[in-house]
């Protein structure tokens, strides 16, 4: 997203487009499950930003989906053509250029195309930092993979940037936003709530499941938190580098403290993932589950104090 | 996380395929992007997984060889799958998935449902029939 408007001549960096959109978030919704596993989420759906950051910024944004997927690569051979950057939604299970163990069946991987060599699309990857390429005929599978959240082909781009934008306005109102999940949702499952819920639910695994459950149950919270996510620690680094930046432009006291206090946040996820990892690793049936919930918890009541604090921000 | 934390552990899953981008403070307190060869725990947990993954598609290949179970289930294991995965991602339900495991049903699998089988697989049609010789 910050590649793309940026070619429409508006900088914001990635952390600014991730902070705007308020895309932070935890969620724990054990009834919806993917590979047997509970999902956990350190962010809101991918599809997020793409639908409501540019109705925040007042940019004019085109989105298209598809049935007829010889249309839709026709048509994006012809924005190729234009020379235009366009953003794309892929399912992981078919982008060749992935590790084949990170294949899963994810339908909300967002891309951007770049341009075409041959038969191959060069592609820019938020996963990977340099460019990728990807045949014609994977692309169109990987556009028209079926299941949860199908990206049907889904295409996107900015048509055209505001004259100027209230940059100040627009992180008040983002911050505003989040604390208000993260603290207020009005479910047991998101934000704040969501961590305690789940640290409960690992306490209980003890007593209910095998311990190969268990082990994949921590592994999955890992896997969302480091490998999914670009910048580590659950995208809460990332969040933090908004923060910085945030505090760059308001020159808020109290969001420089914020955006230290996330950083520590964001290594203490890292440290509860080492944990977790450590009795994956050590394949042991016999673990300390109540005191990895505690490590859970820690967590969630650090990033309680920090939302207590961007509370203030008016 | 410091610039200097950051985790070069040169993981296999990410051999040949680049690296990852990082967000993480410079001495400045600034953040900055930094590239990332992986983080050994990331591969831990991943390598939990994709075992386990391995270790159905073995015992599947047994069964496909004892006439117990079609190649479906194989390659659906193979590809890191399971039943609800491969019937979304196939866009058929679950209990059609779960009938073409019949090696008696899976035979008289017309070639245009096996043709879609072996797209989603990328795979050869051919390698989707002949389990025994190819694997």
């Amino acid at each position: 997203m910050s590649a793309l408007l940026k070619h429409k001549g508006l900088e914001l960096s990635e952390p600014m487009v991730f902070g705007l959109s308020g895309a932070i978030c935890f969620a724990y919704l054990p009834f919806l499950k993917m590979g047997n596993m509970p999902l956990v989420s350190y962010r809101m759906f991918p599809g997020h930003i793409v639908k409501n950051f540019p109705k925040r910024l007042g940019v004019e944004y085109f989105r298209k989906t598809y049935k007829d997927p010889d249309l839709a690569m026709a048509e994006l051979d012809e924005f190729v053509a234009n020379r235009r950057l366009v953003g794309l939604q892929t399912s992981a299970y078919f982008t060749t250029y992935f590790p084949p163990e990170m294949r899963f069946q994810f339908n909300a991987h967002n891309i951007i195309i770049i341009g075409k060599a041959g038969d191959e699309y060069l592609v820019s990857d938020p996963v990977f930092d340099h460019i990728e390429r990807i045949k014609a005929a994977d692309l169109k599978k990987a556009r028209f993979a079926r299941g949860l959240s199908a990206p049907n082909g889904l295409v996107h781009y900015p048509l055209k940037s505001p004259p100027g934008i209230d940059l100040k306005k627009l992180i008040r109102k983002s911050i505003k936003k989040t604390v208000h999940m993260m603290l207020y949702a009005p479910v047991p499952w998101i934000g704040i709530k969501g961590i305690n819920h789940l640290s409960r639910h690992i306490v209980k695994l003890t007593r209910k499941q095998k311990p190969k459950y268990t082990r994949h149950f921590l592994g999955n919270i890992v896997r969302m938190q480091e490998e999914i996510g670009t910048g580590g620690g659950g995208f809460r680094f990332m969040y933090a580098a908004f923060l910085q930046e945030a505090h760059d432009t308001l020159d808020l006291p109290i969001l420089k403290e914020a955006s230290d206090r996330m950083t520590a946040v964001g290594d203490q996820w890292r440290m509860f993932a080492l944990e977790c990892a450590k009795i994956v690793k050590s394949k042991e049936s016999r673990v300390n589950l109540p005191e990895i919930a505690q490590l859970l918890r820690r967590c969630g009541d650090s990033e309680k104090q920090i939302y207590r604090i961007l509370k203030t921000v008016k | 996380m410091k610039v200097k934390e950051v985790p070069q552990d040169d993981i296999k899953t990410f051999k040949g395929f680049g690296t990852k981008a990082m967000y993480a403070v410079d001495e400045n307190g600034q953040y900055t992007r930094i590239p990332t060869s992986g983080w050994e725990m990331e591969e831990v947990v991943l390598r939990d997984v994709v075992d386990d993954f391995a270790k159905l598609a073995e015992e599947a290949k047994s069964r496909v060889i004892n006439g117990e179970t079609s190649p479906i289930e194989f390659y659906m294991n193979k590809y890191f799958m399971d039943l609800p995965a491969l019937a979304a991602g196939m866009g058929l339900a679950k209990w059609r998935v779960k009938r073409h495991f019949s090696p008696n049903v899976f035979k008289k699998l017309n070639e245009k449902m096996l043709q879609r089988y072996a797209d989603f697989f990328n795979i050869e049609l051919a390698r989707l029939k002949q389990i025994e010789e190819t694997i």
